[in-house]
């Protein structure tokens, strides 16, 4: 049992900060501001080695843990969830899903561009009317010779509207139901590919959400991910990873949110002394780093087993699931504890409020975390 | 072209606070960094080795510890680590760690010599001039930049009180650089990886060449007399008068204070 970081996680640490204070931070407000992506970051982060962080070297990748990725989503997002999300769609939703479950000739088509961040990744599962019932799908590849002609359409897709590569499950075999269920890799510029609408969000209002529109797509055989009608298993794998990348983003914005908060009670002063001084200050930070840690903790775990090859389903289903309510619960006493500052856009909190929401609602939402951690207590 | 940096592990003395009852430093807690100035010229070297194409070695002094630093330049992009450490160099003021170093560098086959310009904890912007002189190699100090023309000249802006000098000096050669000359790049995410797969070489006394004499406390001719916070000013005194009787203030002050005669 060892709970220390590695000396090899510890440089990492110390690099990652330092880019996201330095690099990221000052972006923050504007991004959320201006609903902007920021491309310029990206480029920063792809530079450095970023965007393929688990990606094995001999595809390009840095050839990292999954518990340095973790670390890499929690301190961009302590600064900014929007950054946090990018890197996080990017890697385990579609650069994760071609590592494991793609040909030899598609990881070498695929992999050194996401890992090196010159092509940026996203991930095409929820429809209008398939999202947590994912066997609701209505977008279909039909076989045509060498292609299969996908129809239909995807929505929130983070990303969308900057990625070059996506991996996207469409319906082969409607009668099956997920059996059914094919995954495709798609490149921007296929034929009857096109970006639909963008969406207008509460928070993460720089990650480019936006619909994802198949009118007779043409896809070339080899681009199936996996084998047919295996697309469901694929992309409940690729979402136990991503749960990952999510429940480290809710832990970034839960630290950040006590960052701000400690600098802010040292400095406001009432009754003639700074709110630090008053004993429900002391309390509400004590809980809001207590379970920020403890998400932590599981955040960690989680990683630490998909590193070591065991089975981390449930283990990241319960760190996303805590991790989440803590980012809603401890944003929430950030921006009380800041008072009427804090409901306005001169302080990050508020912001960090409304990025917290998400992460109870995507790549499975809390209700879903529940659902898979129990369904494993009573099997 | 083989390039040397010596690179020096730093408490970060921005995060340093002063303990309010003794006046002196709390080190607790404090990260370690390495050098700015040292960062920076390991920059210039890796601009080069980008450029040109170049072999780079980082060499510290240091316990332990700086291990880390070194491991930090490998993450950035250095071909080869020297970790110099030994009982025989503790307790060294400038002039025995200048001894040490150029006793190590002695070792070295190299066309430029790359030190920062002084430490952040000690400020004294010696121990790389001493180097040189040890060494018997031409030196620039302050540098903002450096150019080279892949043969054996460089060309140096060299940062002086009131503008700069330009300078071309022919290798091999020994420079000390600004932080301001450039900004570091961040450690890669794949160089950190392989950072611990790295060897780390450490020399001691015998694997350098150099004069025990001149090392640790024996070769160190100066020593700290006495280490103390500087004490706040009393506030001055205040004068809300005309110019012509300010005037007159101000040379009775000066009077006072045998400035003035």
């Amino acid at each position: 049992m060892n709970f220390s970081l590695t000396k090899e996680q510890e440089l990492f640490q110390q690099m990652i900060k330092d880019f996201a204070e330095n690099e990221v931070k000052p972006l923050a407000a504007e991004v959320d501001d201006l609903e902007r992506f920021p491309i310029e970051t990206v480029e920063k982060m792809a530079k450095i080695g970023i965007m393929g962080i688990p990606i094995p070297k001999q595809y390009g990748g840095a050839g990292g843990s999954n518990v340095m990725y973790s670390m890499a989503v929690e301190e961009l997002s302590a600064v900014c969830a929007t950054t946090g999300v990018i890197v996080s769609a990017h890697t385990s939703l579609c650069a994760a899903p071609i590592l494991e479950h793609g040909t030899e000739a598609q990881k070498q088509k695929y992999l050194p561009k996401l890992a090196s961040g010159e092509w940026i990744g996203a991930f095409g599962l929820t429809e209008p009317n398939a999202g947590t019932d994912a066997a609701g799908q209505q977008t279909t590849a039909v076989e045509d010779g060498d292609n299969y002609i996908i129809n239909g359409s995807k929505i929130f897709i983070t990303n969308a509207e900057f990625a070059h590569v996506y991996v996207i499950l469409a319906m082969t075999d409607k009668s099956q139901g997920t059996r059914g269920i094919t995954a495709f890799i798609i490149e921007k510029g296929t034929p009857g590919f096109s970006i639909g609408k963008k969406e207008k969000k509460m928070g993460i209002r720089g990650s480019a959400t936006c619909e994802l529109v198949f009118e007779n797509c043409i896809v070339p055989k080899e681009n199936m991910l996996g084998k047919l009608s295996k697309g469901f298993g694929i992309a409940m794998k690729t979402l136990d990873g991503g749960r990952i990348g999510i429940a480290a983003q809710a832990l970034g914005i839960a630290q950040g949110a006590i960052n701000e908060t400690v600098k802010y009670v040292k400095e406001r002063k009432q009754f003639g002394r700074p709110i630090s001084a008053f004993q429900n200050t002391q309390f509400q930070l004590a809980d809001m780093n207590t379970k920020t840690e403890a998400s932590r903790m599981l955040v960690r775990k989680a990683a630490y087993k998909k590193d070591a090859k065991l089975p981390y389903s449930v283990d990241a289903a319960m760190a996303k699931l805590y991790a989440a309510e803590t980012a809603m619960e401890v944003t929430n006493k950030a921006v009380q504890l800041h008072g009427g500052y804090g409901y306005t856009r001169e302080y990050p909190v508020e912001r960090m409020m409304r990025d917290a929401k998400i992460t109870e609602i995507y790549e499975g939402t809390s209700e879903v975390q529940r659902m898979v951690i129990s369904a494993n207590m009573l099997k | 072209m083989k390039i040397v940096v010596c690179i020096k592990q730093v408490p970060d003395t921005t995060e340093i606070k002063i303990d309010p009852i003794t006046g002196t430093l709390i080190r607790d807690g404090v990260p370690s960094i390495m050098n700015p100035d040292d960062k920076s010229g390991l920059e210039m070297a890796l601009q080069l080795k980008d450029e040109k194409g170049a072999h780079v070695t980082v060499i510290t002094m240091g316990p332990p510890q700086a291990d880390l630093i070194l491991r930090e330049a490998y993450a950035m992009g250095v071909d080869r680590a020297i970790h110099l450490t030994d009982r025989k160099f503790a307790g060294a003021d400038t002039l025995a760690t200048s001894h040490a170093l150029a006793g190590a560098l002695r070792k070295i086959d190299f066309d430029l010599l790359i030190t920062g310009r002084q430490a952040i904890d000690g400020d004294t912007a010696q121990v790389g001039p001493q180097i040189a002189e040890h060494l018997d190699l031409p030196q620039v100090s302050y540098l903002e930049d450096l150019k080279f023309d892949g043969d054996k000249t460089f060309t140096m802006k060299r940062h002086i009180e009131d503008g700069y000098q330009m300078l071309e000096v022919e290798a091999p050669c020994v420079v000390t650089v600004l932080s301001s000359a450039n900004t570091p790049r961040y450690m890669n995410v794949g160089g950190i990886v392989d950072a611990y797969q790295k060897e780390v070489e450490v020399w001691g006394f015998n694997e350098i060449e150099v004069d025990e004499k001149d090392l640790g406390l024996k070769g160190s001719p100066t020593s700290v007399h006495k280490a103390f916070a500087r004490g706040l000013k009393p506030a001055g005194e205040l004068y809300e008068v005309g110019t012509d009787e300010a005037v007159g203030i101000i040379i009775k002050k000066l009077k006072e204070k045998f400035i003035l005669n």
